[in-house]
């Protein structure tokens, strides 16, 4: 039976749900004038519910509602960095908005339920909260593309998520039905004590193959990343933001939750298929990112190599290569929010910032956020000493662990082809002369240019004072 | 006298075949009305199975729902996409074989339902604590599933808001009744009496105009 203490584990939650319910009748009812504070309205409740996850953090894994939700150190640490780089697309997202009129309530609420989801999918200790978890931040995500109607492009890139996002729901509920036909229970904790004995080993493997699909759709790795470049260039960019930070730390979340908690003794059978989705995602994605023109469209195929990158972590299938994959997660969603923030910063009206050409000598024109845009590309890079360096040394060091070296080489020569399409970046934004209608001044916007300059400054700060965060993440999986 | 349960495991593989086949026949048919008569019938079968394991409240609210209300909207939906109106009325007819097939072997799947309860046949449902059906479904779904079960209607709410947010347009330039104005509004200001003889002298010029009126 539900008591107070369950409502007391979720309070983060439960008091997001009532802010975003708030918010949105607030919407209904404000002049158009006032509409504005939603913007400071919807960044304090973030903020609040932030650090609601941090002061509210339990000493040992608190479960509630019956094993329903599990609020342990993993979920709390990612949760904290989803909520925050949500509030970073809110600040980066203002100007944006403004500029092309697309300033609407619904934004904010949509994107406090995607968090929200986000939240619960990466605390869910039952198959029905994984799936539910995940509808919530895909449902949110569906309509936050789409937003933008007046856009042939977006409403493009709407349909064919919402068409393969509902696909890979399906094969994702299968494989779940059959692993609850062979072990009789859809809790993760019961199934992994299940799934020792084996009743039914085929079945499992069988479903567990399906849930693979699921799971990899929603990372976006190879061959399941058909939607990531055409949603990446399609979404306004604010909401590309999105999908590249606080979505991934949740796909994170959900291979962690399906794979390790609830089919932790099917390694054997995982470990193989992680691997070829890793090899796949990392060769893909960095060998078409490199004839792309379109920003957004490369910053898509990058993302589909650092998932790559991402399971090298995960194939190890022990603590340490949970928390490099988890550090990876995290360097990976703050990277790419300075890389798209740049390309906000740079956008105007009529002007969207999205072509690598548009970047043509753009250090003489705005040098400083020439650099931004420089240290979020050699942090996409991997080169020291910058964050995306270690987190790249630490997943490449995990799958040596695993005694899979042919994987870490290829890892290792995946990232030399894509230092090339990264320094054609910087190399377009130093050493080209500037063009007639590209980027010229970066947006007017304070708290946007400072809070981006130390997201940028950030990548470098980290990258050499990695240790706490690391730390963090090596305790949460009871290391170190 | 056949035995009740091989008569039941008869019943629950058919069924079971006609779901899958009528499925199959939703996403090859090319009539797209035919396709959707094949995917009420993988509906009702799906429900008769559910009765056959004792779900009652499923089935029937698989089929309330779905059946009933679902899928009527879609062949409208689909029967009107055909916006040429003869065609509709050809459709009728067009459509009566299949719709005849479907209702006969749904049917049949009621008779056959019917003879396995009146045979009173070994229950094919789990059924743990003795209670009905929909008893059972409702103590769960508020005492284990309950977390779950409010996030499904959370998922509900983010439904509302981007059906909202994606059809709803302020459009400038429609010319719609305002009824807060239609009813604030003052007579004198609508109709002005002009006073004017009664009858108009031969000589003089059409001078008085018709009353105006004053548009607001």
């Amino acid at each position: 039976m539900p008591t107070l203490n369950d409502v007391l584990v979720l309070l983060p939650e439960f008091y997001l749900v009532a802010a975003a319910c708030l918010l949105l009748l607030a919407d209904a009812f404000m002049k158009p004038a006032q509409r504005g504070a939603l913007h400071w309205i919807a960044i304090v409740v973030l903020l609040v519910a932030t650090y609601m996850v941090v002061a509210g953090q339990p000493d040992a894994t608190v479960t509630a509602f019956g094993d329903m939700f599990v609020r342990d150190r993993t979920s709390e640490i990612l949760k904290v960095f989803a909520l925050l780089c949500t509030v970073l697309v809110f600040i980066y997202a203002r100007p944006y908005l403004l500029d092309r009129k697309q300033f609407v309530g619904e934004f904010y609420t949509l994107m406090i339920f995607a968090v929200l989801g986000v939240m619960l999918l990466v605390s869910a200790g039952n198959l029905v909260m994984v799936y539910l978890g995940l509808e919530l931040l895909t449902l949110s995500s569906y309509a936050l593309v789409a937003l933008n109607r007046d856009s042939p492009l977006s409403s493009e890139a709407a349909i064919k998520y919402f068409v393969l996002g509902a696909l890979s729901s399906g094969m994702l509920l299968y494989g779940m039905s059959m692993v609850y036909g062979a072990t009789g229970t859809l809790g993760l904790a019961q199934l992994h004590a299940t799934a020792t004995h084996g009743a039914m080993p085929h079945l499992l493997v069988f479903g567990l193959i399906f849930m693979l699909v699921g799971i990899a759709f929603k990372l976006g790795a190879a061959p399941f990343h058909m939607w990531i470049p055409d949603v990446y260039q399609g979404a306004s960019t604010p909401v590309t933001t999105f999908i590249a930070s606080a979505s991934k730390l949740a796909a994170f979340g959900m291979a962690w939750r399906l794979l390790e908690t609830g089919l932790g003794d099917l390694s054997p059978y995982w470990q193989p298929m992680l691997a070829v989705l890793a090899v796949l995602s990392m060769a893909i994605g960095n060998l078409v990112a490199i004839v792309q023109t379109n920003l957004k469209r490369m910053l898509a195929y990058s993302t589909i190599s650092h998932m790559g990158y991402l399971l090298l972590g995960l194939v190890n299938a022990g603590p340490e290569g949970y928390a490099a994959a988890m550090f990876y997660a995290i360097s990976y969603a703050l990277m790419s929010t300075v890389a798209f923030g740049v390309i906000m910063a740079l956008a105007r009206a009529g002007f969207e910032c999205e072509e690598i050409a548009d970047l043509k000598g753009l250090n003489q024109r705005s040098p400083w956020f020439a650099a931004m845009m420089a240290l979020a590309m050699f942090s996409l890079a991997g080169v020291p000493p910058l964050f995306g360096f270690y987190a790249k040394y630490l997943v490449l060091q995990a799958a040596i662990d695993a005694h899979m070296l042919w994987l870490a080489l290829a890892g290792a020569v995946f990232a030399i082809v894509g230092l090339y399409y990264y320094l054609h970046v910087v190399k377009v934004m130093y050493f080209d002369k500037p063009v007639e209608g590209g980027a010229d001044r970066s947006t007017p916007d304070m708290p946007m240019r400072v809070v981006l300059s130390l997201n940028g400054l950030a990548l470098l700060v980290l990258g050499v004072y990695w240790g706490p965060l690391l730390g963090w993440c090596r305790h949460s999986f009871g290391i170190g | 006298m056949i035995d009740p349960n091989l008569f039941q495991l008869v019943c629950f593989y058919a069924f079971g075949a006609v779901a899958v086949l009528s499925a199959l026949a939703v996403i090859s048919l090319r009539n797209s009305v035919h396709a959707v008569l094949a995917l009420v019938l993988t509906f009702f079968s799906t429900a008769c199975i559910w009765m056959l394991a004792e779900a009652e409240f499923l089935a029937i609210a698989l089929i309330v729902v779905y059946v009933g209300a679902v899928m009527v909207l879609f062949l409208f939906v689909v029967m009107m996409l055909d916006i040429d109106q003869e065609k509709i009325r050809e459709g009728f007819v067009k459509f009566l074989p299949v719709g005849v097939v479907v209702a006969v072997v749904m049917l049949v799947e009621m008779l056959a339902l019917i003879g396995v309860r009146a045979m009173h046949a070994q229950t094919l449902g789990a059924n743990p604590a003795g209670d009905s059906n929909t008893a059972w479904l409702g103590k769960a779904l508020y005492t284990q599933y309950l977390l779950p079960f409010e996030i499904a209607a959370l998922i509900l709410t983010v439904g509302v808001i981007a059906a909202v947010a994606l059809t709803l347009r302020e459009r400038r330039g429609v010319k719609r009744q305002q009824p807060s104005e239609q009813v604030a509004i003052n007579p004198r200001d609508r109709v002005r009496l002009v006073k004017m003889a009664a009858e108009r002298p031969d000589d003089a010029e059409p001078a008085a105009l018709p009353a105006q009126e004053a548009k607001p």
